[in-house]
């Protein structure tokens, strides 16, 4: 039965894709969450759904919609952000109300495209075609690539931003293409787990992560293993159980997030309790 | 042979003058200490010279260059933070943390190097978040030196750190001015330690009231007593406010 399945044309496209996406999500998470911007996701996200509900209502391909608004928004507010000195909370307060109400009003006004949303707002990795799968592994490679050529530079401008000024790299430009980069992650992450869960994707295998290690390349390394078996094992569980993919993905990652922390709690009682041991 | 040069500085903020037509040089190998009560303007200084605020009046020079020409003499420079603002629990080696912004070439050699000279070479591989304040700030003059930089500018580096640390801390410089000839540039509201360390000292407070030798200006009384009169009086202006 495990093996019969992962002869399936749309079986195999949903795995490359998961894990590309899954991939992707996971290292653009990694630079989101210690900037303390773990919400950003969620709020690119309800951007995408404006750009979504825009296409679908113009008759335009929706995930070039949704690109483009979640990118200018993003972009157009990390500028006001910087230029005003707003804080990040309150910046993604207004880009997550400001999608909302878009795509509300978008589908307030079309009266008929419910059920192509709900396919953007729940995620429909099974149904992924096999010109999303090569798009979507095109621009993961090209994020990947581009992570990996500007590491040094983005560890240092997420580890203390007026240190990495002072040694001369151009914080303030890489900002703004860790939002392009984020952006696009989002809008790409929608056919795997859709719009509502896409940021759990981008925090929960990071703060998983996290609990674990000491240096940020094995930090990075385990959290691109718990989100690409989180991918694997939820797509495929749920095809065995017949439930959302998306649901299982997520519910999957949030399972190794709760194991995590048992054993991290216990191990740190252990060690409690032999220090104790050594003092008496 | 002077590395840093800066003529008639002005700064202010919202028609607030924190900086007042500041010039002094300083020469290689000085050890400038940089004093003045809290809101002198010492930070401000700091800012406009490692080119986080442009937005001032007068020229600074770097080894010769107007720094808002060139941004090259940032490579030439190695700077600690009053007190280094991080994730407490940012996932990042202490080796990680001090090769941050080298290139690829030499980098393991270069970091090990970096920390014996403050002796944390043993700690290398733990988790900067781990450590105490004092050895947080000794790895960031690992990080400070790790590109072997001509000039070090240390902003009040011992803020919050115990005795034992900050004496520790203290030595480290010392041998980095005297031994390998770094040039140093360092603010502290510590006077004991500044007479003890410093070459030169600059006493500032929005103005510059006095630039030259450190024994100059702690062997006289006048100089001595305008100064804590001076950081009185801003300090009655700061409640002032």
């Amino acid at each position: 039965m495990t093996f019969e399945i992962l002869t399936y044309g749309f079986m195999q496209r949903a795995l490359v894709t998961g894990i590309a996406i899954s991939l992707m999500c996971s290292v653009v998470g990694l630079f989101l969450v210690l900037r303390r911007y773990s919400l950003f996701g969620d709020a690119l996200a309800h951007a995408a759904f404006g750009g979504i509900a825009a296409g679908l209502y113009l008759g335009i391909y929706p995930l070039w919609t949704a690109f483009v608004v979640t990118i200018s928004s993003a972009l157009g507010l990390t500028s006001i952000k910087q230029r005003f000195q707003i804080s990040g909370d309150s910046i993604v307060a207004i880009l997550l109300s400001a999608g909302l109400a878009m795509g509300v009003i978008l589908i307030s006004l079309a009266k008929g495209f419910t059920v192509d949303i709900f396919s953007f707002l729940f995620g429909s990795i099974l149904l992924v075609s096999l010109q999303n799968t090569l798009l979507i592994l095109g621009l993961s490679g090209t994020i990947l690539v581009i992570i990996l050529l500007l590491y040094r530079q983005l560890v240092y401008a997420t580890f203390n931003e007026e240190q990495a000024k002072v040694s001369g790299i151009r914080v303030d430009k890489l900002n703004y293409l860790l939002v392009v980069i984020s952006a696009i992650t989002v809008v790409s992450s929608m056919q795997l787990v859709g719009i509502l869960l896409t940021s759990s994707l981008i925090v929960v295998p990071n703060v998983t992560a996290v609990l674990f290690s000491r240096g940020f390349k094995q930090t990075a390394i385990l959290s691109m293993a718990f989100a690409v078996f989180s991918a694997i094992t939820g797509i495929l569980t749920s095809y065995v159980f017949n439930v959302a993919p998306s649901g299982m993905i997520v519910l999957i990652s949030i399972l190794i997030f709760g194991t995590s922390l048992a054993i991290k709690s216990l191990r740190t009682t252990n060690k409690f309790a032999k220090k104790s041991k050594i003092i008496t | 042979m002077k590395v840093v040069e800066i003529e008639n500085l002005t700064v202010s903020y919202e028609n607030i003058l924190a900086l007042d037509n500041i010039t002094f040089s300083v020469e290689e190998k000085d050890f400038l200490g940089i004093i003045g009560p809290n809101g002198a303007g010492k930070t401000t200084l700091f800012s406009c010279m490692l080119g986080l605020t442009t937005n001032y009046q007068g020229t600074i020079k770097f080894f010769g260059s107007d720094i808002k020409k060139s941004r090259q003499y940032l490579h030439k420079i190695g700077y600690v933070p009053q007190k280094p603002v991080f994730e407490k629990n940012f996932p990042a080696t202490i080796e990680e943390v001090v090769g941050m912004g080298l290139g690829q070439d030499q980098t393991k050699d270069k970091i090990d190097i970096a920390l014996q000279k403050v002796w944390l070479h043993e700690l290398g591989k733990r988790r900067i978040g781990d450590l105490s304040g004092g050895q947080q700030q000794r790895v960031f003059i690992a990080k400070a030196l790790v590109n072997n930089p001509q000039i070090l500018i240390l902003d009040e580096p011992v803020t919050g750190i115990d005795a034992q640390s900050m004496d520790f801390f203290y030595q480290i410089l010392h041998d980095l001015n005297r031994k390998e000839g770094i040039t140093i540039i360092w603010s502290s509201h510590d006077l004991d330690a500044v007479s003890r360390l410093a070459t030169k000292v600059a006493c500032l407070n929005r103005t510059l009231f006095f630039h030259g030798i450190s024994k100059d200006f702690f062997h006289d009384e006048d100089l001595l007593k305008m100064y804590s009169e001076s950081s009185m009086q801003m300090h009655m202006h700061k409640h002032e406010d």
